[in-house]
């Protein structure tokens, strides 16, 4: 290898660490374990949650399996399965010592915050595709590649279904990428690793918490939680962006400050332990 | 322009910590070729001003400058550059090799072509494979080693790297630092082991409580230490009197039953002469050839020395 190095090469080698870590797997493998543990679960006992949306229908067709993942996952399971690659990204650095190892090389620390934010990311849009598509198949296997009841009532056809959820785990991204760069925030200010993830968690929760409290309603569709329902706009009948739209822009008020935060915060800060 | 440019210079570098100050104004210039010590006792800055000349440490005031570059502005200033502060650390799930590739990585440039060969210069071909979580101390700093030549430096910067090594191992590293040297690479070394810095270093930074007690070529230091001498009289308190008033006469310090102070040759022969005037019959008066590390604890402790000994002379003149 030669050249300069740069934001890619430190995203490269941060998958490659990635990948060489458990607590990837410990994330990645839940992603993927839950749907299976669900299908089987729900096609032992029958029945099936019937009061969430497409709650009804996992019986009729694979599809309504990850859509009702989206839901169950948005309480705690997708952010803090983001949370622990994000949340650890900067703060292993500071545990293993590493920081002054890497730092004293030829890459500005701009170009490793960059690097490191690509990769936290990249980890949660895999567990999300990893968890979709696992229950997708998980999904299809038990119940058949069905046609899907949209949430306006109307059918739709199965080849449609497929794109439609395809599309709402895009969708579903915009908020697991804001919290993700909640994550690297902490990951970077508190320089401890567990803190930053149990952090994220709880910020997480919070959000959901004040999205219940009376009184506190108003303030529901600005909140972060909220936009992990966004992707429903796209399952009625016609597709109503606007859910999507304020997620957009609601996700990119948390997530652009905590990224210019953390960014500034890596740049400014002394490498004193290790 | 960059060649010209001193490796290391230095100047009024200050870290505070709040109330606490780690660096309090450090003054500095490593010349070409030098291997230069940076000498004090544990927790005197060393390691902060290190990690500041590295560029990890934002100082609170003063500047660094390498090869006239500062590492505070850009991570070009470390072009040329390497080292480590305090232990090396590595990825503990990744193995040496794997490490030093992200190294190389990291560096650019023809940085990878260097694992190979630093790999052997350090002698841990074999375990290159191995994970970095099940190495030893000893093999870790060589890591660090290997790390630092990757970027084929004409700097190095190393922060105490025979701590924790056997003697064995304090032996290789030694070695490696002088063949490092040999090769044309100015060193930076800090240590709090006086032995070390006195066997590979040809100038010195001496630090005390993050501030610079003495900087200048290891022989002058030398030749400092040999202008003390000690002193035997029949009544010490009359003697110290004696020395304290004798122009020419520093650093009195009584010991047991003897004194001892820094003084030239001249000034000594006129002291004699005081002393048996004043009383106090000479027993022995001879030059002491102070060795480093009594020097270095001179210089490093001197407030504390004075103030311990103190008390004692006081008891003995009343």
């Amino acid at each position: 290898m030669s050249g300069s190095p740069n934001v890619g090469t430190v995203y490269r080698w941060e998958l490659r660490k990635l990948r060489a870590q458990k607590r990837t797997y410990l994330g990645l493998g839940a992603a993927a374990a839950v749907p299976v543990i669900f299908v089987v679960a729900t096609s032992l006992r029958g029945g099936g949650p019937n009061d969430v949306a497409f709650g009804r229908y996992i019986h009729d067709t694979g599809l309504a399996i990850p859509l009702v993942l989206l839901l169950f996952g948005s309480i705690w399971m997708f952010p803090l399965i983001t949370a622990l690659v994000a949340g650890d990204i900067v703060a292993a650095e500071d545990g293993n010592g590493t920081l002054k190892t890497i730092l004293t090389r030829s890459l500005e620390r701009g170009q490793v915050f960059g690097g490191k934010l690509l990769a936290a990311w990249t980890y949660a849009v895999a567990a999300i595709f990893l968890n979709g598509a696992v229950a997708l198949v998980a999904g299809t296997i038990a119940s058949g590649f069905n046609p899907l009841v949209s949430l306006s009532g109307t059918t739709v056809s199965a080849p449609r279904g497929l794109l439609l959820v395809a599309l709402s785990l895009l969708v579903y991204l915009i908020p697991i990428i804001a919290i993700a760069c909640v994550g690297l925030l902490l990951s970077t200010i508190t320089h401890n690793s567990a803190a930053a993830v149990v952090g994220t968690l709880i910020f997480s929760l919070m959000l959901q918490l004040i999205g219940i409290l009376p009184g506190l309603g108003a303030t529901r569709p600005y909140l972060l939680s909220t936009q992990f329902d966004a992707w429903q706009g796209l399952l009625r009948q016609p597709i109503d962006w606007q859910p999507i739209v304020r997620a957009a822009w609601v996700c990119t008020l948390y997530a652009v400050p905590a990224t210019v935060w953390a960014y500034l915060a890596f740049l400014r800060r002394d490498v004193a332990g290790g | 322009m960059q060649n010209d440019a001193a490796p290391v210079e230095v100047r009024g570098l200050v870290k505070r910590y709040g109330d606490l100050v780690a660096v309090a104004g450090v003054d500095l210039t490593v010349e070409p070729g030098d291997v230069y010590g940076y000498l004090g006792p544990n927790g005197a800055g060393k390691t902060t001003s290190l990690r500041m000349m590295l560029g990890l440490i934002r100082p609170t005031a003063g500047q660094v400058r390498l090869f006239g570059r500062d590492p505070q502005v850009t991570v070009h200033a470390l072009e040329g550059v390497a080292g480590f502060v305090e232990a090396p650390r590595f990825y503990p799930y990744l193995s040496g090799l794997e490490n030093l590739r992200m190294m190389a990585a990291f560096d650019g440039a023809d940085a990878a072509e260097r694992i190979g060969p630093s790999l052997d210069i350090v002698d841990l071909a074999d375990r290159a494979r191995d994970r970095v979580g099940g190495y030893s101390h000893g093999m870790r700093q060589r890591l660090g080693i290997a790390g630092a030549l990757l970027r084929n430096p004409r700097l190095m910067l190393l922060d105490e790297p025979t701590t924790g090594l056997d003697p064995g191992g304090m032996r290789d590293m030694r070695l490696l630092v002088r063949r490092l040297a040999g090769e044309g690479i100015t060193v930076v070394l800090s240590s709090h082991l006086l032995s070390e810095v006195e066997e590979l270093c040809n100038r010195v930074a001496i630090v005390r409580s993050g501030s610079m007690v003495y900087e200048g070529h290891l022989s002058e230091l030398r030749r400092t230490a040999g202008s003390g001498y000690r002193l035997r009289t029949t009544d010490d308190a009359l003697a110290e009197r004696v020395c304290r008033a004798q122009p020419g006469v520093t650093n009195v310090r009584a010991g047991d039953s003897e004194l001892r102070f820094t003084a030239d040759e001249p000034v000594v022969a006129q002291l004699s002469v005081a002393l048996v005037e004043s009383g106090a019959a000479i027993l022995a008066l001879a030059p002491e050839h102070a060795t480093l590390e009594e020097l270095f604890f001179r210089l490093t402790e001197g407030d504390e020395n004075r103030d311990r000994v103190a008390p004692a002379t006081l008891e003995r003149a009343s």
